[in-house]
């Protein structure tokens, strides 16, 4: 399954969604409300501590710890430029307060499981029900979901069929195909929902 | 009804999948991905209303954790980075770049063309520049000046774009829904 959801249980994966939501959100907030060097620096380094401590089990803690590797490349641009500038503090202060509030929100999003989080998604946008109603929003996110292997199938397959007919690369003469390939099975996955009572 | 769900539905799996296409790095991890093609093609062919909402539903599929962002990333973690610009501007890209599509007549990958640069760079810049500069603690001309290399390959994705716009609205009339 498509899913960045640890499949190692931890204490974290019984909690509700709602509250670890909205914890989470206070503390993205609070790492990134003005409070220049030390004191910002300590607030971040602390709150990677307990991520770390809440994630618990070493398995997950490896998979959490891949996690950061997006952050590289800001990583490396920071330690450069505030290296030139000499501004070390206020340099480890922005990548602190950025390594914390990623690693706490990736560990929410490894401990909750994807319907958990589609059902709350969808519980939120109750109000908004008469402009976006709630069941197309689930039955578009779950089709979503499904279309992504099956078009990378779909590219696969037409990618095989090249070489049966030609010598040459391909390049970017299949994208064409492709995008039609899709618009044709989504016209057909439309055709069946229509047939089974339709999306509303 | 039906039709337009699964388009969207669609789009929003080929943003996603497009991200998994190999991709060509400027700098290690920072590299250019076919995604910002995929938003493009939202706006062109799906036109403004539809192509916003896939893109939209890319994006909140993408927060809710499937690691669907270019290198496999997702997650509302991603939003702490300097990426979150652009993740954000991604359905006013899409939007804005349907926008130009409807509005403009003549040839289809002229209009298809100038739709892509229009959304799903300017549009998407003016999202991913101040983005950056809050990530990473830079000024908006310090940011600016990082994006400037993003330039050369956005324009060859605004050019595949408008081709491949082209090709659906030769092969599939129907299916360009931009130009209703």
């Amino acid at each position: 399954m498509l899913s960045l959801t640890s499949p190692v249980e931890t204490p974290a994966h019984g909690w509700r969604v709602g509250p670890k939501l909205l914890a989470l959100a206070g503390l993205t907030l609070g790492l990134f409300l003005p409070a220049p060097g030390w004191p910002a620096l300590a607030l971040a380094l602390a709150v990677l501590v307990a991520a770390a401590l809440a994630a618990g089990r070493w398995a997950i803690l490896a998979a959490w710890l891949r996690l950061f590797r997006p952050l590289w490349p800001f990583a490396l641009l920071l330690i450069l430029w505030h290296g030139v500038t000499r501004t070390p503090l206020e340099g480890a202060v922005i990548l602190l307060r950025m390594a914390a509030a990623m690693g706490a929100a990736n560990l929410v999003t490894m401990t909750t499981r994807l319907a958990d989080l589609q059902g709350l998604v969808l519980w939120l946008m109750r109000p908004l029900a008469p402009i976006l109603p709630a069941k197309p929003l689930a039955i578009a996110i779950a089709l979503m979901i499904r279309f992504v292997p099956v078009m990378s199938d779909r590219a696969a397959q037409l990618a095989q069929a090249w070489p049966a007919r030609s010598s040459r690369r391909a390049r970017a003469r299949l994208m064409a195909p492709r995008a039609l390939a899709a618009l044709d099975d989504a016209d057909r996955v439309a055709e069946a929902l229509r047939a089974r009572g339709g999306a509303l | 009804m039906e039709r337009h769900l699964t388009h969207v539905a669609l789009f929003a799996a080929m943003i996603a999948a497009l991200g998994l296409i190999p991709r060509f790095e400027v700098f290690p991890g920072l590299g250019i991905t076919a995604q910002s093609m995929g938003v493009m093609l939202c706006g062109t062919i799906l036109g403004a209303r539809l192509g916003g909402m896939a893109a939209g539903l890319f994006v909140l599929v993408l927060l809710l954790g499937l690691p669907i962002w270019a290198g496999g990333q997702g997650g509302v973690g991603l939003l702490a980075t300097g990426k979150v610009g652009f993740i954000l501007g991604f359905p006013f890209a899409a939007f804005a770049a349907g926008w130009v599509m409807s509005r403009l007549k003549g040839a289809v990958g002229v209009a298809a063309f100038a739709a892509s640069v229009l959304g799903g760079m300017i549009v998407l810049y003016a999202f991913g520049i101040p983005g950056m500069a809050w990530g990473l603690g830079k000024s908006l001309a310090e940011a600016a000046v990082i994006c400037l290399s993003f330039i050369p390959g956005d324009l060859v994705k605004a050019a595949l774009a408008a081709g491949i716009t082209s090709a659906v609205a030769k092969a599939r009339p129907a299916a360009l829904l931009s130009r209703g």
